[in-house]
């Protein structure tokens, strides 16, 4: 038996096995964006919000310490105020600077969400109650359950199932896709979505969902992350940044006292003040990764997002950096979902022509893509024109399950194609004689993962029609990039194993699942989840969704149920089922970009202590000066130039935590080696001309 | 530095590289419960064991009991080594007669913990206080129970690893009795038996008396030294039988003795690297981690060796020859033994802290300051270049466990090792352990450096003081013997030395007072438990989840790169948690040294210029 995911209908849009064109993208740094996130950056300094982040906490704690000190120096008229002044304010510069890298992220998804609230008028619902009729009621007192009408130019007021009825609908709401799409009932076409529009005809809906809980309501909580919760890896990061500051703390705490008795001991020198001390602290903490990290994570879904996916929560994108194992449905995400006929093998003593002609008039009438492929073969390659068939007396033969064969009965002919046994019998009631070689030919294109169609006029057994299952263009290349990321592609698949393995070997998956029901789908997840790997899959049938749910992650399709829907835990509003290998391809990029700022900002550490700690003790050992390798001017212009390369190398990253590291599927090895290089090592290397040129231009403008 | 002394390091490397597979397969087969040649002897023992204290050994704990088992233990071991030292006046082989009054409540309870934590820092000096029963029955005894709870801790910590889906990861009682029995037991006696063949004292006879050639009596002490020997070494113990350690011609007499000590030091944290290899069924990630600890072991003892070599060039310059000739070391003597000379003292140096051990065949303390800032250094990352029995293996395993979370980010999977994705429980324990660590060292530090006691006569509000008890009156750092940057390294090093539980001395340092015997004391239980008790966890958490199948896109932890990750790791942590306090010690000590200032010569009011 055949998955019904392998009969699913051909997408409403082709899909594309390229990234997707970003549809809803805004630029980057769009001017409304901008200013929306500095307004927030500066919202954010409360430090009830600020809390939630330990090491911008403590930054700020810094800042408001070293403001403290300012003042009161400022009102004692003690000296070096201009110092003090430029140190506090650097480092509020860099709890805004933080706040603004969230607020950007952020920003991005509160406008989408805005957009959508937009189309969320005050829709009226057309309830059925009792008795048939119809009362107009406000969509907001929809409940589960009721039925209501909606007919042409009516919104969809609530979430459903379509009962009766079929009707095209405009969902560029919801997918940003301005083509209609068909909804009708029974079937995997039934679900509608609240908020889109319908074009014509009407259908009767059965409300699925109350209102505040509609697919487009939790979109919009999604886009604008109000329901944001950190996930398992982020909360694991904040732990060691949170562990790191402490240690930190410690360090700087106790350098204190260690000065105060190297001080007393050398008899010369001062003990650092807090303002130096504060400095050195924020400089060590890892504030870089610190300020960035919650803009990475937004910043991940909000790259789903623009890929047309909706991710439930921000565990599921971060899972799909982790799968081991996809599976992928043959029709429609390997193959092109359709069977084209590709060669005609008349048998012995058949003209090759004799066939095409016959092959041909069979399929005339035949809309089949399989029918219409066969026409196109004879055109092109025998030169046969599509004839007015009306010119005859034509009576054409529609395929039935039953007879398994189509055909056409023409000017006292009876042609027929169909498959293999069906025509063999067909043949033989009336008297015909099957060629020897009928059995091995059909056979020999079984294996090759084709569909042997054989054709025959009336006791005449002409030859048989090869069809064959396309595998699409560049999925050979992605499964191959799949496998240098280390994931494993099983290809699903309705067919009998001798055709799945010949379609697996020519597209170059791992394994496949033959003839597989969806409970064989749930088994195979089931079994490889034990062995500990992690698998996606993508669905959009009603009988999807228990598989759908048990896979780590589930990808369901916008065209699909609204089971599938809320079985699975992204929903792809393009209904691409190739979608998962980008969405995969994000959810390592988000893991790759945090790896990558942690390890810069822990390297970072270095140059600054060569910046601070000659600075802070030049007074009481002279000899620490060897450790000024940079040659900073004076101890105060050495901890300001630290000090504010920390602050800028936040902003300067801005960009890179919204974007993302860039993905390479190298795999794991050349991957780890590159980016040791660029964030580890140049980490440790970066902060040294960079202080060094921010300690000249203070020197040059008399800073410091 | 000479081609011997390359030559020398060389050959240990060599022997510790040869020992350490086949040691390292006889625990792994120990503790998976598989017969090894050992069985035939032992096994009737550790029947016996279990019958008589009622263990069942086929019943497993999960972590929390595993834990509980383990401080239960080390609780009442502390006791029993408090009170034997308390009432030593009643014990039997007791022939120089110590009393109670050799050892004070603050002293007895540091001595108790240093060797319940397997740190055996000694504040006090074996020859003068203890008796032979105690040195035995308490000391010797608990330098096989610590290297065997650090033991049972670093299986425990594998099997986390190594198990999937389990909520158990062992039985403490019975990892503790196997440890003893197949690996500390069988090892000492061996290496004890060598050390009395070479001179080593094995007697209970009192201290000899004689005259010296120039008419003085000279004490020579005695006692039952070669079966403490071998396990001090054995088990990173390191308390010394004598004050003066592996230096003392009675403890360490030969220059192979001397190697065969260091060799015992790095046998067991070598061998568990492979039997961490094996345990987890690849041994390349046993050799990964031995590869690693090779690269920081040799480089740490080039530079200490290479800088005690080059000497003080402030002897240089007053004309004293500091190059090695044949007739003479060249190089730093100071400090060290003539029958060691100068790279069999750096080498012992790196070696007593690279492992937890803290033996000392040479003072720490008249190292050049280049030179004495690797031991520093060394204890301060954790001991984890081999390490410490077990301890050595858990320490260097939470580095992992950090390089693969912060740096397995970077291939864009949740970071998983030996196939365990590190979650947060893995990293907040980790974190944890790392904290407790640096806190101990430097808080302790920090307020040792200037703190005040009042001196006798008037207090605070002027009300009339005794005496002072915590330690003598004025600040706590005039214990130190030196001024400025060298007394800081001096407080800095016994504070490091407690809590990484080295027990070695930098020396130079009063530490026999209370107030130093009580945060040393602490140091020492904060830096073994609460660096433990986390690793526990973890390992009760890596032992219930899947482990999944590695594929290309999984950080691999088996080659060159991971080795350097992980050295990285380990040295950016220790540098960037230690660096300030290092930059006030031994660090500008090395400046000032080049520039020709050394803080012996120098006093506080000259110090003013």
């Amino acid at each position: 038996m055949m998955a019904t995911t392998a009969q699913m209908p051909a997408p409403i849009q082709t899909p594309s096995l390229l990234p997707q064109k970003l549809r809803r993208s805004r630029p980057l740094f769009d001017p409304e964006i901008l200013r929306r996130a500095t307004k927030d950056s500066f919202l954010k300094l409360n430090p009830l919000k600020l809390a939630k982040n330990p090491v911008m906490f403590v930054v700020e704690v810094g800042a408001a310490l070293v403001t403290l000190f300012f003042l009161r120096d400022a009102i004692a008229g003690r000296g070096l105020l201009g110092f003090k002044f430029q140190i506090s304010l650097w480092l509020w510069i860099t709890v805004l600077f933080a706040n603004f890298a969230e607020a950007m992220a952020e920003a991005r998804g509160k406008a989408q969400a805005d957009a959508l609230r937009k189309t969320k008028t005050d829709a009226v619902a057309k309830r059925f109650f009792a008795g048939g009729q119809i009362e107009i009621v406000p969509a907001s007192q929809l409940r589960v359950g009721d039925v209501v009408l909606a007919e042409a130019g009516d919104l969809i007021p609530g979430d459903g199932e379509v009962v009766d009825g079929i009707a095209t609908v405009d969902e560029s709401v919801i997918t940003g896709e301005s083509a209609p799409v068909i909804r009708e009932s029974g079937g995997d076409r039934s679900a509608v979505t609240g908020g889109t529009k319908v074009l014509s005809d009407h259908i009767r809906i059965r409300i699925t969902s109350n209102p505040g809980e509609t697919f487009l309501d939790r979109m919009i909580a999604l886009v604008e992350g109000a329901e944001r919760q950190k996930t398992p890896n982020e909360i694991a990061l904040n732990i060691l940044i949170a562990g790191l500051t402490l240690i930190f703390l410690l360090a700087v705490a106790t350098l204190h006292p260690f000065a105060l008795y190297s001080v007393r001991s050398a008899g010369t020198g001062a003990v650092p003040t807090i303002a130096v001390l504060v400095s050195l602290l924020v400089c060590l903490i890892p504030t870089t990764i610190g300020g960035l990290l919650s803009a990475i994570g937004i910043a991940g879904m909000d790259r789903v997002m623009q890929d047309n996916v909706l991710a439930m929560s921000g565990k599921a994108v971060e899972a799909s950096g982790d799968i081991n194992t996809l599976l992928l449905d043959k029709t429609g995400t390997i193959t092109l979902g359709n069977r084209q006929a590709v060669e005609l093998i008349p048998f012995a003593g058949i003209d090759e022509l004799e066939l095409a002609d016959a092959a041909q008039l069979s399929s005339l009438a035949d809309e089949t893509p399989e029918g219409r492929s066969i026409v196109v073969l004879s055109k092109e390659k025998y030169g046969l024109r599509g004839r007015q068939v009306a010119d005859h007396e034509a009576q054409f033969i529609p395929f039935s399950a039953y007879t398994r064969m189509s055909g056409v009965n023409i000017d006292g002919r009876t042609l027929r194609k169909g498959a293999s046994q069906a025509i063999e019998s067909f043949v033989r009631d009336l008297g015909g004689v099957i060629p020897k070689s009928f059995q091995e030919t059909a056979d020999r294109i079984s294996r090759m993962g084709g569909t042997p169609l054989a054709v025959a006029d009336g006791s005449k057994l002409l030859g048989i029609v090869h069809l064959k299952d396309i595998v699409k263009g560049g999925m050979k290349e992605r499964i191959a990039q799949l496998r240098a990321m280390g994931i494993r592609s099983v290809m699903i698949t309705g067919d009998n194993p001798l055709t799945a393995a010949a379609i697996a070997a020519e597209a170059g998956v791992d394994d496949f699942l033959a003839q597989a029901t969806p409970a064989d789908k749930l088994e195979y997840i089931k079994r490889e989840q034990a062995e500990g790997r992690l698998v996606a899959m993508t669905g959009d049938g009603t009988n999807d969704a228990p598989a759908l749910a048990q896979a780590d992650v589930g990808l369901a399709m916008n065209t699909g149920t609204m089971a599938a829907k809320e079985a699975g835990n992204m929903v792809d509003l393009d209904s691409n089922p190739t979608k998962l290998v980008e969405v995969v391809a994000i959810g390592k990029q988000l893991l790759i970009t945090r790896g990558a700022l942690t390890t810069f900002s822990i390297a970072n550490d270095v140059a600054k202590y060569f910046a601070i700690i000659p600075a802070m003790f030049m007074a009481t050992y002279p000899a620490l000066a060897q450790f000024n390798i940079m040659g900073l001017h004076t101890p105060r212009s050495a901890v300001l130039a630290a000090v504010i390369f920390n602050a800028l190398i936040i902003i300067a990253l801005v960009p890179l935590a919204l974007r993302g590291v860039k993905y390479r599927p190298i795999g794991a090895a050349a991957l780890l080696r590159r980016n040791i290089l660029i964030y580890g090592i140049g980490g440790i290397i970066a902060p040294f001309p960079g202080i060094w040129a921010i300690d000249q231009l203070l020197a040059l403008l008399h800073l410091a | 530095m000479t081609p011997n002394g390359m030559l020398l390091i060389a050959v240990y490397f060599a022997v510790v590289l040869m020992l350490a597979k086949p040691i390292g397969v006889h625990m792994a087969k120990v503790f998976e419960g598989r017969r090894t040649l050992l069985h035939p002897i032992f096994r009737p023992l550790e029947v016996l064991t279990y019958k008589l204290t009622g263990v069942d050994e086929t019943a497993e704990q999960r972590w929390t009991h595993y834990t509980f088992a383990l401080i239960a233990f080390s609780a009442f071991s502390f006791l029993f080594v408090y009170f034997l030292q308390r009432l030593q006046g009643l014990s039997p082989f007791n022939p120089q007669e110590f009393a109670a009054t050799n050892v004070p409540p603050d002293l007895a309870f540091n001595t108790a913990v240093s060797f319940v934590t397997n740190t055996n820092w000694q504040a006090y000096s074996g020859e003068s206080t203890l008796s032979y029963f105690v040195q035995m029955m308490a000391l010797t005894v608990q330098n096989f129970a610590s290297a065997a709870v650090g033991i049972a801790v670093a299986i425990a910590l594998v099997r986390g690893f190594a198990r999937q889906q389990v909520t158990t990861i062992g039985n403490f009682w019975v990892d503790l009795t196997r440890a003893v029995l197949y690996i500390l037991l069988p090892i000492s006696i061996v290496a004890a038996l060598f050390f009395c063949s070479q001179g080593v004292l094995q007697n209970f006879h009192a201290y000899t008396h004689v005259t010296t050639l120039e008419g003085a009596t000279q004490i020579i002490p005695q006692g039952p030294v070669a079966s403490q020997e071998a396990i001090k070494m054995l088990g990173t113990n390191g308390g010394g039988f004598f004050g003066a350690n592996s230096a003392h011609p009675f403890e360490n007499p030969t220059p192979l003795t001397n190697l065969v000590q260091i060799v015992l030091i790095f046998l067991i944290p070598a061998g568990l690297t492979y039997t961490f290899g094996v345990m987890v069924g690849d041994r390349r990630q046993g050799w990964v981690i031995f590869s690693a600890c090779s690269v920081m072991f040799l480089a740490g003892v080039l530079v200490c060796y290479g800088a005690e070599q080059k000497g003080n060039p402030v002897l240089s310059k007053l004309g004293i020859e500091t190059a090695a000739t044949p007739g003479q070391p060249g190089g730093n003597m100071e400090g060290k033994e003539t029958r060691f000379g100068i790279a069999a003292s750096a080498l012992f140096a790196t070696v007593t802290t690279d492992a937890s051990c803290g033996a000392v065949n040479g003072m720490h303390d008249s190292f050049t300051p280049l030179g004495g800032l690797v031991p520093l250094f060394n204890i301060q990352t954790g001991e984890v270049i081999f390490g410490g029995t077990g301890a050595g293996l858990y320490g260097i395993l939470l580095y992992a466990i950090l390089a693969v979370f912060i740096a397995g980010l970077m291939v864009g999977r949740t970071p998983e090792y030996i196939g365990k994705k590190i979650g947060q429980k893995e990293v907040k324990m980790a974190m944890i352990a790392l904290l407790s660590t640096a806190f101990s060292i430097l808080v302790f530090s920090a307020i040792s450096s200037i703190v005040s006691f009042p001196s006798p006569g008037k207090g605070a509000t002027g009300q009339p003081v005794a005496r002072s008890y915590w330690n003598p009156p004025g600040p706590a750092a005039a214990n130190v013997a030196n001024s400025g940057a060298h007394g800081f390294s001096e407080i800095l090093y016994a504070y490091t030395s407690g809590a990484g539980n080295n027990g070695s001395a930098f020396g130079g340092i009063n530490v026999n007072t209370p107030w130093y015997n009580l945060t040393i004391g602490l140091a020492m239980l904060i830096g073994r438990f609460l660096f433990l008790i986390p690793l526990l966890a973890a390992a009760g958490s890596l032992a219930a989840k899947k482990r999944t199948p590695t594929s290309a896109g999984t950080l691999p932890t088996h080659g060159p790169m991971f080795v350097g990750l992980l050295v990285g790791t380990v040295l950016l942590v220790g540098a960037l948690t230690f660096f300030p306090a290092l930059a006030l010690g031994p660090i500008v000590e090395q400046f000032l040294m080049n520039q020709g200032k050394l803080f012996s010569f120098l006093l506080f009011p000259i110090l003013g210029v």
